[in-house]
């Protein structure tokens, strides 16, 4: 079960460094949370993070947005992510791993966007394994810029 | 020896004599300006945002803020007074308070036990009679004579504001009776903190305070609105000035959406499609005046919003000539329901770092910033919606309230 946990999030952070964002919402389950929180928020058990979709439609009005309306200067991730830690629940797999994402800016400039923890609830849906919920722990209150894509 | 005091050169700057209609590149970019706006700007007669004061709950709280670029820390004694002192050691000139926030019965300097109580007032100084006799400070050293530099302060409506100046009229007056009222309407409630962060956007910190002001913008640049068909600059909706043409409120009626042709031919309205999940918009009318959304400035650096039910408080401050931080509050009335603060939740989408709706503000503060480069003897022009400084009622196609801004910057830095 351990590897097909690691592929998944493997799989996961190379559809968004590929740009495939479309392919994003599929990782998660139907009723899937996506929550970004800064880590002293999370601390402080407040409710509002910095993203948060409660459901794989309102992921997919993110990309929607993200191609159609948002404005921005074209950029790429690179994510590096650590060995997962795993405990069964009865209902899911509570999974959390560390993460590191780069920002590849257009002119080539390459910086460590954000770095933190995904703690992750995942769960058997019709075969596949996929996320019921992810919450982004972000280590730093600050984005530069602006976040668009998802992490 | 006494060193000869330099005196610092003259900013040569000439405003154009267009007045509040061209800004001068230089502004976001000049060294001796940026360095004069800490004197003249921060340290003036205008009430600086500090922090809410439900940060601050309990006596012995305190949190960290700056002013202009000079670090403060807002404290709460223990009888219930707000008090702001520059969080520098009256001896050695060092950070008194190091953690964000925290809570203490005193605050002591780390560099040499230098001991403050709450209200900034020097309480003991370590080894002030020596140690075994020797040493020691001089017999004549006063405590009282020493303390960490305090701000005055005033709260209104749960936010702390702090100001140098004992020129500064009270916040109700500084505000006016419009933006008071305002105020009162969004925040004069128990409020609940629901979450924080912060942006890091790459701009002089004036480029921002333009942008928060420019209702002009909001529906070109931010296209998830009308891509969405929230909002429209034809929605009933205007830009009210306060008197002295500083604070400004942004308003719209979501009720009276009408078609209009200008807005087929901008790129903004060209994508027709609704939202998969529009439960993200899921609102309840929170006020019987109709608004449905607000966003107000306070001058200098403080925007209030009631965006249908996304209830936050923005402000921002200078790191350095070109980078700036912008601190997003998000905020819910104490006597919510789980459904309201959901809502509240879904909405948070709408604004902050990843907003759907602010996120382009991010960067086109920084656009600007690099694409003005080499050209700081030129203008910006900004004649949207007039020449003057004044309320613009049935029309947000209008600069008035940066025009007012700057008029506000003018007076307080004589250019």
């Amino acid at each position: 079960m351990r590897e097909a946990i690691e592929d998944l999030l493997a799989a996961y952070a190379e559809a968004i460094d590929d740009g495939a964002l479309e392919r994003w919402p599929q990782f998660f389950t139907e009723d899937g949370e996506y929550h970004i929180i800064t880590r002293e928020s999370y601390a402080a058990g407040l409710l509002i993070g910095i993203m948060y979709c409660g459901s794989r439609g309102m992921m997919e009005d993110r990309v929607q947005a993200l191609r159609t309306a948002n404005i921005y200067e074209p950029h790429a991730y690179r994510h590096l992510i650590g060995r997962p830690t795993i405990e069964r629940n009865d209902s899911a797999f509570a999974v959390r791993t560390n993460f590191c994402i780069y920002r590849i800016a257009q002119d080539g400039d390459t910086v460590v966007f954000a770095t933190g923890q995904y703690i992750d609830q995942i769960v058997e849906d019709r075969g596949t394994l996929r996320l019921r919920s992810r919450r982004v722990v972000l280590d730093s209150r600050r984005v530069d810029i602006l976040l668009v894509l998802p992490l | 020896m006494d060193i000869p005091v330099t005196h610092a050169p003259g900013i040569g700057l000439v405003w154009p004599r267009e007045g509040v209609t061209r800004v001068p590149f230089q502004v976001f970019s000049d060294p001796a300006i940026y360095a004069e706006e800490q004197k003249r700007f921060f340290r003036g007669p205008i009430w600086n945002f500090l922090c809410l004061e439900i940060e601050i709950p309990k006596p012995g709280d305190w949190r960290l803020a700056t002013v202009g670029e000079t670090p403060v820390v807002v404290t709460r004694d223990e009888h219930g007074t707000i008090h702001a002192l520059v969080n520098r050691c009256a001896h050695k000139g060092a950070l008194v308070c190091l953690q964000e926030r925290g809570n203490a019965k005193a605050l002591t300097c780390v560099y040499h036990s230098w001991s403050y109580d709450l209200a900034g007032r020097l309480q003991s100084v370590a080894f002030r009679h020596g140690v075994r006799g020797k040493g020691g400070m001089p017999e004549d050293f006063s405590p009282e004579q020493h303390r960490l530099e305090p701000l005055r302060v005033e709260v209104f409506c749960g936010l702390v504001f702090g100001t140098f100046s004992d020129a500064t009229v009270p916040v109700e007056t500084y505000l006016g009776e419009t933006m008071a009222r305002m105020i009162r309407r969004n925040l004069g409630r128990p409020l609940r903190l629901l979450g924080m962060h912060s942006q890091i956007i790459h701009n002089n910190w004036k480029l921002y305070a333009e942008n928060v002001r420019d209702s002009y913008h909001a529906t070109l640049l931010h296209t998830f609105y009308t891509t969405f068909k929230v909002n429209r600059l034809d929605m009933d909706g205007g830009m009210l000035l306060s008197e002295d043409g500083r604070h400004s409120i942004s308003y719209a009626r979501r009720d009276t959406l009408q078609q209009s042709d200008e807005y087929q031919k901008v790129h903004a309205a060209q994508y027709k499609s609704a939202l998969a999940a529009p439960e993200m918009l899921d609102t309840w009318t929170e006020f019987d005046d109709g608004i449905t959304h607000c966003i107000q400035t306070v001058f200098p650096t403080l925007v209030v919003q009631l965006t249908l039910n996304s209830l936050a408080v923005r402000f921002f401050t200078p790191r350095g000539i070109d980078k700036t931080e912008l601190f997003w509050i998000y905020l819910g009335a104490q006597d919510d329901d789980e459904e309201q603060t959901r809502k509240r939740l879904m909405q948070s989408n709408l604004t902050g770092a990843a907003g759907l709706v602010s996120l382009e503000d991010g960067c086109i503060n920084e656009f600007v910033q690099r694409g003005t480069r080499g050209s700081e003897d030129r203008n910006a022009f900004l004649e949207m919606g007039g020449r003057d400084v004044a309320s613009s009622d049935g029309s947000r196609a209008t600069e008035t309230g940066i025009r007012g801004f700057w008029k506000g910057y003018r007076e307080l830095m004589g250019f």
